[in-house]
């Protein structure tokens, strides 16, 4: 039963119109619960958390690197689940948003890398360090620009989507590896590796604001996802007659 | 229409490019001794409906049904430039197991003697008759032609009519594409139009959801 | 779909010839990946000075980058040939999978670029003065590791057949999914040439080049089938 609707609403959201107003009504709602959490997460990272007794201010920057890197990871996830229904079913809806979490991705993979740099150059002294969460974080980076430029590299946007999404899975079998295989490489070439965060160095007062900040980046992904999708979706379908009829009902229809 | 006699069939056939059906649904059945003609403009999706009936593309919405595997003679003539025209077949000829020799299936294409030229020294026309040579070092009772009488000249033509006229008499079946020539044959043809779908058909929903 | 053992022996031996064939009348552009390999090999003592010290802590690590980046030259005519005479969409044509003519075409490519690499390896690591005790680590390292570099590069090969800019595009989608067999092979070299074992070192290097064996085919048919579309 539940199967049964859930395979219908499944169905109906791959319907372009459909899905174009879903994502509309739905998107102004993911930003708000964006917003609010981000407003509190950071005022409570800023003025709430005592500075660490260690790191003072600099461990601050936590709280968007942390939530970044989990969320480059779980973009990856999100796009591999959707690249094989898109390869299995067809389905172009998923085809689109599966392309459209690649950029996403990136985004928080580059933010993960430039806060962990701008964080390491004090911890460490050299603004960039062959640390085994930095350097997995620089090739998942190098892995959706292939994925990004995979995807552009076709005239048919449809082949192009479920080519690209052939490469996302072939990744995603292999991120694992390659994450798990640079942490034994700098354990053996570096003997002991200085953290940026230790297990046990995370109070329970940093907590609060780390889950905080990470819901607003939840948040964050599920708006920018919704977006992306609709802008591409309505970019591919300009000249059919659902996007005519929503550009007229908003009085933006092209002479 | 009697399924058990039937080489090839086909049943609502389409195939979308860009998100949109390149032709019109396609249904034909193709009987031994029968040939189709496949008539359409240029762009109008022949080569693609071709490449269906072959099994090269899969389709996004239909079925194709054939008993044995077709050979199919595309646009490009799947000849290896590196190798003779002899061990172009010579190979061809394992795969398929057929009772003509090499030495024949040259005759009959107008390549007599030119067994030990390298492929790729062919000029345009003798290269798309080594493609048709292929067709008779295997052996299958469905022949798919994209454009047989492309680069030929007359004598060309007048052979392609003639291993089609014998592979009919042996119960065999032939799909063919074409827009200029049309073959001449005693055996019953049928025609059929690639009807390409305009720009700006009505999509509301969209059917591959 | 049919699995890969369904091929039929005769035409796959058949295939099998006809490739080897045709890359021994290329030998030209066949034996580029070996030329490439010693350029690197002459290059970097003239670029990072000709001490035996240096040359051999990093030799371990050339000669594994220089045998990932020369493998990356075969590879884009790899499919495109067959794309250009017609012969890719026969693969395809009635009920065949294409397995046998995809499997016969990646154990041809991978006997004729990796093989020459792997003979003429030790030459290349002596000059590097690699000690000579791990010199059978290396080709080992080799001999298991180039399997799983040639399904990677096929796989990339077969993603960009038919894009705008084709050549461009391959080592950027290589690079990454390379990145454990080159930790895991210059690894056991590396403990190799430090008189330590490294079998654990290999151990993980097959089971990547399995995984590879297992998964890549699927993945480069796939991909094969869609840029035919």
């Amino acid at each position: 039963m539940i199967w049964k609707t859930l395979k219908l609403w499944f169905h109906k959201l791959g319907s372009p119109p459909l899905f174009s107003q879903f994502a509309r009504r739905v998107s102004p709602w993911l930003w708000a619960g964006f917003t609010i959490c981000l407003v509190v997460g950071v005022y409570k990272a800023l003025y709430v958390v005592p500075p660490d007794y260690q790191q003072s201010d600099t461990s601050r920057i936590m709280y968007i690197h942390v939530p970044s890197a989990w969320q480059a990871m779980l973009t990856y996830v999100v796009m591999a689940v959707l690249a094989a229904i898109a390869l299995i079913w067809r389905i172009r809806i998923t085809e689109i948003m599966a392309m459209a979490c690649a950029p996403i991705g990136a985004a928080f993979t580059l933010i993960c890398l430039a806060t962990g740099s701008i964080w390491g150059r004090p911890m460490w002294g050299t603004w960039w360090e062959w640390d085994a969460r930095l350097t997995s974080m620089l090739i998942l980076l190098f892995i959706y620009i292939g994925i990004m430029a995979l995807y552009a590299a076709f005239e048919d946007r449809r082949k192009a989507a479920r080519i690209a999404s052939v490469l996302v899975l072939a990744g995603a079998v292999n991120i694992p590896i390659i994450h798990y295989s640079v942490e034994w490489w700098t354990t053996l070439h570096q003997g002991q590796t200085i953290r940026l965060i230790g297990e046990s160095s995370l109070h329970s007062s940093m907590l609060p604001p780390l889950i905080w900040m990470t819901i607003a980046i939840k948040f964050l992904f599920g708006a920018a996802l919704l977006d992306r999708a609709r802008n591409e979706l309505l970019e591919q379908d300009q000249s059919k007659q659902w996007v005519q009829r929503e550009l007229q009902a908003r009085g933006m229809a092209r002479a | 229409m009697v399924i058990v006699n039937t080489l090839l069939s086909a049943r609502q056939l389409t195939f979308q490019r860009h998100g949109l059906n390149v032709f019109q649904p396609v249904d034909l059945a193709l009987n031994p001794g029968h040939a189709i003609v496949v008539q359409g403009s240029n762009g109008a999706g022949k080569t693609t409906l071709l490449r269906l009936l072959a099994g090269v593309l899969e389709p996004s919405d239909g079925e194709v049904l054939f008993e044995q595997d077709p050979l199919f003679h595309g646009h490009l003539p799947a000849v290896k430039g590196d190798l003779s025209c002899r061990e172009n077949l010579a190979f061809e000829r394992k795969l398929g197991a057929s009772s003509v020799s090499i030495a024949s299936a040259l005759l009959q294409v107008g390549l007599a003697g030119l067994g030990a030229r390298p492929a790729r020294s062919l000029s345009a026309g003798q290269t798309r008759r080594l493609g048709l040579a292929r067709l008779l070092v295997r052996t299958s009772p469905i022949w798919l032609l994209d454009e047989p009488y492309a680069s030929l000249d007359a004598d060309g033509c007048h052979q392609v009519d003639q291993l089609i006229h014998q592979h009919l008499e042996t119960g065999g079946g032939v799909i063919l594409s074409t827009h200029q020539q049309m073959p001449d044959l005693q055996h019953p043809i049928q025609y059929l139009a690639v009807a390409p779908v305009g720009n700006g058909c009505p999509q509301g929903a969209s059917s591959d959801a | 779909m049919p699995e890969p053992s369904s091929a039929k022996p005769r035409p796959f031996l058949a295939l099998l010839q006809r490739d080897l064939l045709l890359s021994i009348r290329r030998s030209g552009e066949t034996l580029l990946p070996l030329f490439f390999l010693f350029a690197v090999v002459i290059l970097i003592p003239l670029g990072v000075g000709p001490g035996p010290n240096v040359l051999s802590l990093i030799a371990p690590g050339m000669v594994w980058v220089a045998a990932l980046l020369s493998s990356l030259l075969a590879l884009d005519q790899l499919f495109r040939s067959d794309l250009q005479d017609g012969t890719l969409e026969q693969w395809f044509v009635g009920h065949s999978s294409g397995w046998a003519q995809l499997l016969a075409r990646l154990l041809s490519h991978w006997l004729v670029s990796a093989i020459p690499v792997i003979t003429f390896s030790p030459f290349a690591a002596i000059m590097l003065h690699l000690p000579v005790d791990a010199l059978p680590i290396l080709v080992l390292t080799l001999i298991i590791g180039t399997p799983a570099l040639s399904l990677i590069g096929s796989l990339a090969a077969a993603l960009t057949l038919t894009t705008r800019g084709a050549g461009g595009l391959l080592p950027i989608l290589v690079f990454p999914m390379v990145v454990p067999l080159l930790i895991f092979a210059t690894g056991a070299v590396a403990l190799a040439a430090e008189g330590h074992a490294s079998s654990a070192h290999l151990g993980l290097l097959l089971a990547f080049t399995i995984l590879n064996l297992t998964l890549m085919p699927l993945a480069i048919r796939a991909a094969l089938k869609l840029n035919l579309e």
